[in-house]
């Protein structure tokens, strides 16, 4: 059977976000502790 | 090392119990599904980022508030707030979706078309014509249940209250029916693929 030339592979590229992207949402991830306190939750951003 | 073969709900787990890393192995195994799917959206690669980084801020405040439930998987869950992000960006900026082909970008690695081409549809045709020439070599009762089973996609109880017999019975005549259409297609050296 006739191969199909005309077929093409397209954009297998892989895209990711930017590597500051990903360094940030893990350093927030290690600063940030949430406190549940009856109904509220409270956020806490350490430095 | 160990985390890469972690199913999604472990590594969650872990982090919910304290382990930062199990996070790290999330984005690294899902990032490029997200990031891919919200700029099929956004088509911008600032603004996705942004909107990659709000949606993984979602994902690790509802993680550590330990109100994530589990019913569904993580990927299509992280995929729902993306999206949700995606549509509030939309709505705020009031604007509406444009794809523009570009290098790094092609609708055309999310959309695909899966339907036959006019080869395919020909063989499609045939296979289903030679098909009906092989039932017509069957027993009665064996074709009977064929048809009702493949073709009017009755159950077997149906098939057996159609035709007034057991519902064992009607799945032995269907267990015949395929097992002879083997030896015939085996018999005549039959090629029915497509």
């Amino acid at each position: 059977m006739a191969k199909l030339y005309s077929k093409k592979k397209l954009a297998a590229q892989k895209m990711k976000p930017k590597k500051e992207t990903i360094a940030f949402l893990l350093n927030f991830s290690k600063a940030l502790s949430i406190h549940k306190v009856g109904n509220s939750s409270f956020e806490i951003i350490a430095n | 090392m160990a985390n890469l073969v972690l199913p999604d709900a472990v590594l969650v787990k872990n982090y919910i119990s304290g382990d930062e890393s199990a996070l790290a192995t999330l984005i690294e195994r899902h990032q490029s599904k997200i990031y891919g799917f919200i700029y099929s959206k956004i088509n911008d690669r600032d603004l996705s980022d942004d909107i990659f980084q709000d949606t993984f801020i979602k994902v690790i405040k509802t993680l550590k508030l330990q109100s994530y439930n589990e019913e569904g998987k993580f990927l299509p869950w992280v995929m729902r707030i993306a999206h949700n992000l995606v549509v509030d960006y939309y709505r705020k900026a009031k604007k509406m979706p444009y794809q523009r082909d570009s290098e790094e970008f092609s609708i055309f690695s999310f959309m695909t078309d899966n339907s036959l081409n006019v080869e395919g549809q020909m063989i499609s045709e045939q296979v289903e014509l030679d098909l009906t020439k092989l039932l017509e070599q069957l027993p009665l009762d064996q074709r009977e249940v064929i048809m009702m089973r493949m073709y009017q996609d009755l159950s077997f109880k149906e098939i057996a209250d159609l035709t007034g017999v057991s519902i064992n019975t009607a799945l032995g005549r269907m267990r015949y029916a395929l097992l002879n259409l083997r030896k015939i297609i085996e018999k005549n050296q039959i090629i029915l693929t497509n």
